[in-house]
């Protein structure tokens, strides 16, 4: 229902605009000015992800990553060069949920905002809490559920803001190893079953790997893009796969020559 | 249930360990009942009385009531007021501090002036006294929003309006709450202020009055008057707690989570 929804919606756009799905990031610069000192978080960073493609990008803590994101989003401006996307949903690092809502009432926020009756965004969301495994916690409040369930729901919230491209901060970064694995798995498969264009900041090079079609190696701050590798590697991958653990050695080597400078 | 009593079991104790000293000083120093009644002397006359007592009790109960909530309705809205319209902040909010140091018998007459001898002048007078707390307390609760939860609701393409209703009133419950609390406990001597203050045609009751009356003839009865406020704002304070239970239960649960 979803995915048709948003099928619809691209037609459309594609119709009226000739526009894709994609965003580009040209020559960008951005910086925060603290008092009399300046930080430059990013200087001079080009980069771009066609419509339905993973882009994965990694750096070193610092680097400006989440920056990136919300310049994509459009809730910053850049101090120099362009930036251009398709419209965007954040999914931010903490998951954020409203502790007022129930979980269903969480993941439907999107859809409620757009004038949708409770019945209608509960309805569209609950197909997505089975596919999710949270079947059954519709009506629980965010404090009763464990750390990948809320993390569960808000990637919930943000497929259903119904925006061809997802900004994933960290999206797994906060939970144990096997939460990690199995959402990582889950989010591969959610993909391959309904593309969306993904930029995705992480610090994990293995999920980077994983899940996306190229990985964008960030060089410290002030950010800016030092290698972009290809994953080309078929679906689905396993983290013990020969070319997943080369891939994943060359991207950890370009981003210790990048911090070396 | 015996876990509650036994919550309930430390401000009993309290409670009977301080009436106990006040009943052993006034014996012992043999104090005269004009200046400090001992308990056992309050309670008959709280019995004795009792019709007069409640009497002025409901008139001055039903003056903290809708004192309170005219206070509520008029700080929450000033306080969603300011929270929206910055300039507003600016034009308004040194007025309100200043509107504090109003001391309220130099106003009463003019209120009566304005609305007679009823109630009304009174609980504009709890009213003033009691919506500063709300309104500091809630303006504190709305900007207190986390900026993370902001941006999420935008990049969701909230309106001002709807990032206002979803995120940022609620965000402020708790705390428009605990401003509640506050204005709750000094509602109660803010009635008898109103009382004391706002002149009143004989005919008009009020604990407050009666308190007022009684403190240089009838000693005990102005301690037992005294003690029904006292009761009473134990009784409001806990009964809010109650409704924050049902309308703001999450913030009730952060608390008790061990963090």
């Amino acid at each position: 229902m979803v995915g048709t929804e948003l099928q619809s919606r691209r037609v459309a756009r594609a119709q009226s605009a000739g526009d894709t799905d994609g965003l580009a990031l040209r020559d960008v610069r951005r910086v925060f000015v603290h008092g009399r000192t300046e930080l430059v978080a990013l200087d001079g960073l080009t980069l771009a992800a066609r419509g339905g493609e993973v882009l994965a990008v990694v750096g070193p803590s610092g680097c400006g990553k989440s920056t990136l994101l919300e310049l994509v989003c459009g809730l910053q401006r850049p101090d120099g060069g362009s930036v251009r996307s398709a419209p965007a949903v954040l999914m931010p690092q903490r998951d954020l949920l409203l502790p007022w809502l129930s979980a269903v009432e969480n993941a439907s926020l999107a859809l409620r905002i757009a004038g949708r009756s409770r019945s209608a965004a509960s309805t569209s969301a609950s197909a997505l809490f089975e596919e999710l495994g949270l079947d059954g916690f519709q009506d629980a409040r965010p404090h009763e559920l464990s750390g990948g369930m809320r993390q569960r729901v808000a990637f919930v919230r943000t497929l259903l803001a119904g925006k061809p491209v997802l900004c994933l901060d960290e999206p797994f970064g906060a939970l144990d190893a096997i939460t990690r694995a199995e959402m990582q798995d889950w989010l591969a498969g959610a993909l391959a079953r309904e593309p969306r264009t993904v930029l995705l900041v992480t610090h994990d090079v293995e999920e980077a790997v994983l899940l996306a079609d190229r990985v964008a190696i960030l060089s410290p701050r002030p950010g800016r893009v030092l290698d972009v590798l290809a994953t080309e590697i078929p679906r689905p991958r396993t983290r013990t796969d020969p070319a997943v653990v080369g891939l994943r050695e060359r991207a950890l080597r370009a981003l210790a020559d990048g911090a070396r400078g | 249930m015996r876990a509650r009593a036994l919550a309930l079991a430390p401000a009993a104790l309290t409670v009977v360990l301080l009436l106990g000293a006040w009943e052993a000083y006034v014996q012992i120093a043999g104090v005269e009942e004009a200046v400090l009644p001992a308990p056992h002397a309050v309670a008959s006359t709280l019995w004795s009385d009792r019709s007069l007592i409640a009497h002025n009790f409901a008139v001055t109960a039903e003056e903290v009531v809708l004192g309170l909530a005219l206070a509520l309705a008029g700080g929450l809205a000033l306080a969603v007021t300011v929270h929206l319209l910055p300039w507003a902040r600016r034009a308004v909010y040194p007025l309100l501090v200043g509107s504090q140091a109003v001391p309220v018998p130099v106003i009463g007459v003019l209120l009566v002036f304005w609305w007679g001898f009823g109630l009304l002048p009174k609980l504009a007078v709890i009213a003033l006294i009691c919506f500063f707390p709300v309104v500091v307390t809630t303006v504190d609760g709305l900007a207190a929003v986390d900026p993370e939860q902001r941006k999420l609701l935008r990049t969701l393409d909230a309106s001002r309006w709807q990032a206002f209703r979803l995120g940022e009133l609620p965000a402020a419950l708790p705390a428009a709450l605990s401003g509640t609390r506050i204005a709750l406990a000094v509602g109660v001597i803010g009635a008898f202020i109103a009382e004391t203050t706002t002149p009143t045609s004989g005919a008009y009751p009020g604990l407050g009055r009666e308190i007022l009356s009684d403190v240089n003839f009838q000693t005990s009865r102005a301690y037992a008057g005294t003690a029904v406020l006292f009761a009473f704002a134990i009784a409001c304070f806990y009964a809010l707690a109650l409704v924050e239970r049902r309308v703001a239960p999450w913030s009730i649960q952060r608390r008790e989570e061990p963090r």
